[in-house]
């Protein structure tokens, strides 16, 4: 695995905020404030959730975790552009998402945003490549630079024998290392990933939290991951747990290890500090801070994670 | 991304091989038939065309088309000739006999009698032999396509065209082959028979008036409707220019014959079959690949990209249905010994061309309102 204990890494340099480009690199990479989201009315309501503030800082690695119908999935595509809160905001690389219209907010996920997804998603018509390279169709670049972009990507994922593979001749490993080439290859600032482990064994999980660790947080970008594999916690940054459509806890995968499962919501463990100056809505955060006010971190969290 | 669409569609190729051939089935009825219903509409006024030199028709107020006409006395072709701005008139004879072949058979042919001095009604393409022939005795001029269909003579080799030089019988008169000529076939696709007027009441021997039409043509700068009309009050006859015959004849034939309710049912049926068939399947096949258009939703792709995406499989559907349905229509067409024949015009192609169209645009509508209705979350949905 990647030595993680590195110098803040390089952030893009935007000349201008932009909706399309994402803002100026200082701006975090998501910041969610009093996130809400209702399904349905009256009686029937389910509230996904209920009230939601966390930032995740470029550069950094968050997952999200948390019991089956926690908010996980909600959260993740409210923070992904493609679900609008009821109540709240969400900026995304300084972009308020609830400020734009469809097409703007298309074009901006299209250059901004990458997608790794449980099962993969890849189109069985398509190869490889040509899977890879859809992104950067989206966005409009030429199908001949598309396919050297995407043959490239491959490479940096180490597929690059299999560019003319179908999805279906590649094992459920490859196929999401295909996934993650997509993912990676329009330079997006902001990766979000749902389960991109559940569905490989362990050894094939490792390689390919390995490769999103060594490419996915490169040049300021942030990831995001919604999982339930506890076999992966040791990747990330820092680790949000949800409950109920709540952030319940954050904190460094070493410093949540300790704590009981609700501890989170009474204080500090031993060896952690919940953040001081946190307002009602956002949750206590354990570990080293990063980024020092408890919403957010910055780049890098040094020794927050075992290689 | 239409590349990417394409691919999405062919890719599926239970779904698009079913799409295609639905609307090529489609193509196909809606082309074929509307070219034979023309076809068919074409032979009712197939005389009209073939006298192209006649200016105006003169008939009996009772004759409702070329086809069904009632015998003038042979007076009435002074009267015409007597009106002012009429070049010349001749008389023309249309009617039915029944002729004994050289092999005994017998067969209902039509019986056209032209002017015998300016055989003026004769059909101006000869295949074989001479017009001018049918000045002789007895002498006849069959239409090439009844000459080798149904006037074919039995030999003990088979069956051979009827020829010059051949002898028939006409109501027990002896008639001889002098000429072969292309004709435009008739309405009820029987073969021709042409002689001169004389030789049709020689025929005809029971029939005391056997002129049908008075053929006239305008003196140069004559106002051929005005002549007609002069024609007619001075006559009492009925007197068409040669397009509002044509026209005349055609409501005829759509007005008393459900010929276009037969055509109509089966075009019409073609199409909703067409419509369902595609519209499901094309429906299913979009349902197949809801996902991924919501992937690429998620990833950033437009509404209006998605349409064109969509619009571009139901086009290159549309397209490829289409031309197989027109490619088969054209070879049923040209079949050897096709009785029916066709007249694929460009219309037929239009009209035919913008019910498929028609068609793959309502399909790909209820395939869009899917996808622009798909919420781009439904990715993270297992």
């Amino acid at each position: 695995m990647q030595d993680r204990n590195t110098d803040t890494p390089v952030r893009v340099v935007t000349p201008a905020r932009s909706f399309i480009t994402g803002g100026m690199p200082d701006d975090p990479a998501v910041v969610c404030a009093g996130l809400r989201k209702r399904y349905g009315e009256g009686a029937t309501a389910v509230h996904a959730l209920r009230g939601v503030d966390l930032t995740v800082q470029r550069g950094e690695l968050l997952m999200l975790v948390g019991p089956s119908g926690c908010g996980k999935t909600t959260l993740i595509s409210v923070m992904a552009g493609i679900l609008d809160p009821t109540e709240g905001s969400c900026r995304i690389l300084g972009q308020d998402m609830t400020a734009l219209a469809p097409r703007p907010r298309a074009a901006f996920r299209a250059r901004n945003i990458g997608f790794v997804f449980q099962a993969y998603n890849l189109n069985p018509a398509l190869t490889a490549a040509e899977n890879v390279s859809v992104p950067l169709r989206i966005c409009g670049a030429p199908l001949r630079e598309s396919m050297r972009k995407a043959e490239a990507a491959l490479e940096l994922v180490g597929l690059g024998d299999k560019t003319e593979s179908a999805p279906g001749d590649l094992s459920g490993g490859q196929q999401q290392r295909v996934a993650i080439a997509r993912a990676l290859v329009h330079q997006p600032q902001l990766i979000v990933c749902d389960e991109p482990t559940s569905a490989l064994d362990h050894a094939n999980g490792q390689r390919v939290m390995e490769l999103l660790r060594r490419v996915g947080t490169v040049d300021g970008r942030a990831l995001v991951i919604v999982t339930h594999d506890a076999r992966i916690f040791e990747f990330a940054d820092r680790i949000a747990e949800l409950d109920d459509g709540r952030v319940t806890r954050v904190g460094t995968p070493g410093a949540l290890a300790g704590l009981p499962e609700s501890a989170g919501m009474h204080g500090g463990g031993p060896g952690t500090e919940p953040d001081a100056g946190s307002d009602d809505n956002r949750p206590p955060e354990y570990g080293t801070p990063p980024g020092g006010n408890g919403t957010g971190a910055s780049a890098r969290t040094p020794g927050c994670c075992t290689d | 991304m239409y590349q990417i669409a394409l691919k999405m569609l062919l890719a599926n190729r239970g779904k698009y091989l079913g799409m295609v051939l639905s609307l090529a089935f489609t193509s196909l009825i809606m082309t074929q038939q509307p070219a034979v219903f023309a076809s068919i509409l074409t032979r009712t006024y197939g005389l009209i065309d073939d006298i192209a030199i006649a200016d105006i028709w003169v008939m009996d107020p009772q004759a409702q088309s070329v086809e069904e006409s009632k015998a003038m006395p042979d007076t009435r072709l002074s009267l015409v000739r007597s009106v002012s701005g009429v070049e010349w008139a001749v008389p023309l004879h249309k009617g039915q006999l029944k002729v004994r072949l050289p092999d005994g058979n017998t067969v209902g042919c039509g019986l056209i009698g032209v002017d015998d001095v300016s055989l003026i009604g004769a059909p101006g393409v000869m295949r074989s032999g001479s017009m001018a022939d049918l000045r002789m005795s007895d002498a006849v001029v069959v239409d090439a396509e009844g000459a080798s269909n149904r006037l074919a003579v039995q030999t003990d080799h088979g069956l051979r065209p009827l020829g010059v030089g051949d002898a028939l019988e006409v109501n027990d008169r002896r008639a001889v082959v002098v000429g072969v000529a292309n004709a435009t076939p008739t309405f009820q696709s029987q073969p021709i028979l042409y002689t001169t007027f004389s030789r049709v009441k020689v025929f005809n021997k029971s029939e005391r008036k056997v002129m049908s039409f008075v053929l006239v043509k305008a003196q140069p700068g004559q106002d051929h409707r005005a002549l007609a009309g002069r024609i007619a009050s001075e006559t009492g006859l009925t007197a068409l220019t040669a397009d509002d015959f044509r026209a005349r004849t055609l409501r005829h034939f759509v007005k008393r014959t459900a010929i276009i309710m037969h055509f109509g049912t089966t075009i019409l049926m073609s199409f909703c079959i067409g419509a369902v068939v595609t519209g499901l399947m094309f429906h299913n096949f979009t349902q197949d690949a809801l996902r991924h258009f919501g992937v690429l939703k998620a990833m950033g792709t437009d509404d209006r990209t998605l349409l064109l995406m969509i619009l571009s499989q139901a086009l290159l559907v549309a397209g490829t249905g289409f031309g197989i349905g027109v490619g088969m229509a054209m070879i049923m067409g040209n079949l050897p010994g096709d009785p029916m024949g066709m007249r694929l015009s460009p219309l037929i192609l239009a009209v035919g061309g913008g019910a498929v169209l028609s068609i793959t645009l309502v399909s790909a509508a209820l395939s869009i309102r899917q996808v622009l209705r798909l919420e781009p979350a439904v990715v993270f949905k297992q």
